[in-house]
């Protein structure tokens, strides 16, 4: 109860699901052989921890970023270009995370400052502008960031394949450096989404929602809305920049398609309002099922696909292809927004009913 | 306070005209900048026939949110729709587009474009009824709801038409330029400056002089009052989603004839441009939208042949600098 600070998931089906899946996530190594369920594994972790920390600013004070992407690229790039221009050693390590997290909660703050005065339609806007000239930035500044081919780096002597911890002959697996980043990519997303449970369950949390539910009134309470909204908004960046670095140092690269493109930041919408959007425990369902269906859907519609254009069909096997699934998962988006916005969780708490969460204005 | 008689006329508002001296001043301060008057020229030329394009697409955008409140992040999604729609016509017709005959290829491009334009909009009618009506006056699930219309609008067209880029290539007549002394303006874009001219000078016709303007107008300032005057602005709301969206088609059109290509993801690209337009020159205002689709071109342009470095960030830049001068755009025209 103190690790979940007093907000447990409050639905036995949910408290299931949820072991079920910390459970399956923690003994991935042992239980799914191959490098293919490790790596839907450890990205399951970074993005839960990504998505929760953007269900901070969407779920609990209402405000659209498009810039999430952006944070989580910083914290990607800091480590790759300091593991890169470094080499493998922990104190690159270091300077990756030392560099890039106050980079990111900076730039969260500048455009908090800058745009969170007025409307949330307006901070949506100009999240979206910021976040597409980084991204050309990004991009374009090849002698820091290798441009579109983004940076390859390797991970210091411990966390690399080759060096076996523990070897084969004592347990039945091997332990690798591997495995043990693996681990470390998980527990360290599971600290980022206690850590975000802990700070929307504490009195800060509770202002958060009354800005969400009625800037105005908050405001007359007498709290000053901008200060908790950019608070709020450095917290999200700084975890998202801690899940950039998690996922750079699992794939040991840090490009513009794996961490700062705008698809990653439509993907990541579509977890939490899946999941549930002012819940947390809806991140991690979100991105379990996302990314379980982006890695295991697509070879079932291809299937889908081969068998409606073997049949003759017109247009299906188009529809169908696997390339098309964002399709399919787009239209689960707008018919969860619209059926039950409070999501997987959301519907999991209230046994049914339809309890919409109050949406600003 | 001056008495005012009865007889007299209402006072008139007074214009607020810096907003419009600033793109001039722009222009004038980049001459000795930039050094020869010829280039400047070319540039001065791209950068209105490039501004025209931009607010034709935006001004939908920015009439919607001002009318009603609603912020369509699928805007994008009607542009590529309609740069797509044409190349169903273009493409069987591409004899007549290589004539060298000005009127065989507008007798093709006309059709094109309208039926670009009747598509987009009747999607926006299906957008409206389908996506904005039922979570109308929440601004939280409109943003949501409207970016999974572009989600799927997106992906649909990548189903219909397939991920590859579908050249489109400009008309013969349309090619080359205009050549006056030492200075070359390109024949498409005074072609693509007439038609934003004349979407301009209609819009406002239809603003300030129709009865159906002067209730847009109303509208955009006090919705209740209007509805409480009897008028169903749901209905004018719809008239002006639709028109937006046939507009966001026609200007997808012009600006795939000016990038001589067609791709799904150029609805991304122009969405925050067009954002940045809007927010520039202030939510709901045409006029601002106008200058605001001038200034953004004019600064990629000046600023793409001065600092080519620049040019990536330029737009963020004069967003901040607009904003720093006037919160609310150029003119804030909502009280929202």
């Amino acid at each position: 109860m103190m690790l979940l600070s007093g907000d447990p998931p409050r639905s036995r089906v949910l408290t299931l699901l949820l072991v079920v899946i910390i459970l399956a996530l923690a003994a991935t190594p042992f239980l799914f052989p191959g490098a293919k369920a490790l790596n839907v594994a450890a990205k399951i972790c970074v993005f839960a921890a990504l998505v929760a920390s953007y269900d901070l600013l969407l779920g609990y004070t209402g405000s659209v970023s498009f810039a999430h992407t952006m944070f989580y690229g910083i914290g990607s790039y800091a480590i790759a270009i300091a593991l890169y221009g470094m080499g493998p050693n922990w104190a690159a390590v270091a300077t990756g995370i030392v560099v890039g997290l106050p980079l990111a909660a900076l730039l969260a703050l500048a455009i908090g400052l800058f745009s969170l005065r007025v409307a949330a339609i307006f901070f949506a806007m100009i999240t979206l502008a910021v976040a597409s000239a980084f991204q050309v930035l990004a991009s374009q500044l090849s002698w820091l960031t290798g441009g579109e081919d983004g940076r390859s780096f390797q991970l210091p002597e411990l966390l690399r394949p080759g060096t076996v911890l523990i070897s084969k002959s004592l347990f039945g697996f091997e332990i690798n450096g591997r495995i043990l980043t693996f681990y470390l990519v998980f527990a360290v997303s599971a600290l980022m989404i206690l850590a975000l449970l802990r700070v929307v369950n504490s009195p800060f949390g509770r202002v958060l929602q009354a800005i969400r539910e009625n800037r105005f009134r908050a405001e007359a309470l007498g709290f000053r809305t901008v200060f908790h909204l950019s608070y709020a908004n450095c917290l999200a960046a700084l975890v998202a920049a801690g899940a950039g670095i998690l996922n750079a140092l699992w794939l040991r690269y840090a490009g513009p398609d794996t961490s700062l493109s705008f698809s990653i930041m439509l993907d990541i919408l579509l977890m939490v309002v899946i999941g549930g959007m002012g819940t947390i425990y809806g991140a991690i369902i979100g991105a379990t099922i996302f990314i379980l269906a982006q890695n295991y859907l697509q070879s079932l519609m291809g299937v889908a696909s081969k068998a409606a254009s073997e049949a003759g069909l017109p247009l299906l096997p188009g529809l169908l292809h696997p390339d098309r699934w964002l399709l399919w998962l787009g239209l689960l988006f707008i018919a969860s927004v619209y059926f039950f916005p409070t999501g997987v969780v959301g519907r999991l708490r209230n046994g049914g009913g339809d309890k919409s969460t109050g949406a600003s204005h | 306070m001056t008495e005012i008689a009865a007889a007299d006329p209402l006072p008139k508002p007074k214009r607020d005209i810096a907003p419009i001296l600033l793109p001039i001043a722009l222009a004038l301060v980049m001459i000795p900048l930039i050094g020869s008057p010829s280039t400047w020229l070319t540039l001065t030329a791209a950068s209105l026939a490039m501004g025209m394009m931009i607010f034709i697409m935006a001004s939908g955008l920015t009439l919607v949110f001002g009318l009603m409140d609603v912020l369509n992040f699928g805007h994008g999604a009607f542009i590529a729709v309609g740069a797509y729609v044409a190349t169903l016509v273009l493409a069987p017709f591409a004899a007549s587009m290589q004539a060298d005959s000005l009127w065989i290829n507008l007798a093709v491009l006309a059709p094109a474009a309208l039926l670009s334009m009747a598509v987009s909009g009747a999607l926006g009618l299906v957008v409206e009824r389908v996506l904005i009506l039922p979570v109308y006056g929440q601004h939280l699930k409109q943003i949501l709801m409207t970016t999974g219309g572009l989600i799927v609008a997106e992906q649909t067209m990548y189903a219909l038409w397939g991920p590859q880029i579908i050249p489109m290539p400009l008309p013969t007549s349309l090619r080359g330029s205009f050549i006056f002394g030492d200075v070359a303006i390109a024949k498409y874009r005074v072609l693509a400056m007439l038609i934003g001219l004349g979407v301009f000078i209609a819009i406002q016709l239809v603003l300030n002089r129709t009865k159906l303007g002067l209730l847009i107008r109303a509208g955009v300032e006090n919705r209740e009052m209007v509805e409480a005057l009897g008028y169903r602005i749901r209905r004018l709301f719809l008239g002006v989603f639709m028109t937006g969206s046939a507009l966001a088609g026609l200007g997808g059109v012009m600006w795939a004839l000016y990038r001589e290509q067609v791709h799904a993801s150029m609805s991304d690209e122009l969405t925050v441009l067009i954002f940045v337009v809007v927010i520039i020159g202030g939510l709901g205002s045409i006029g601002g939208c106008f200058i605001g689709a001038i200034l953004v071109a004019m600064v990629a342009n000046y600023g793409g042949f001065l600092v080519p470095k620049l040019a990536l960030v330029s737009n963020i830049l004069l967003m901040v600098a607009i904003l720093m001068w006037r919160p609310r755009g150029l003119y804030a025209v909502t009280s929202r």
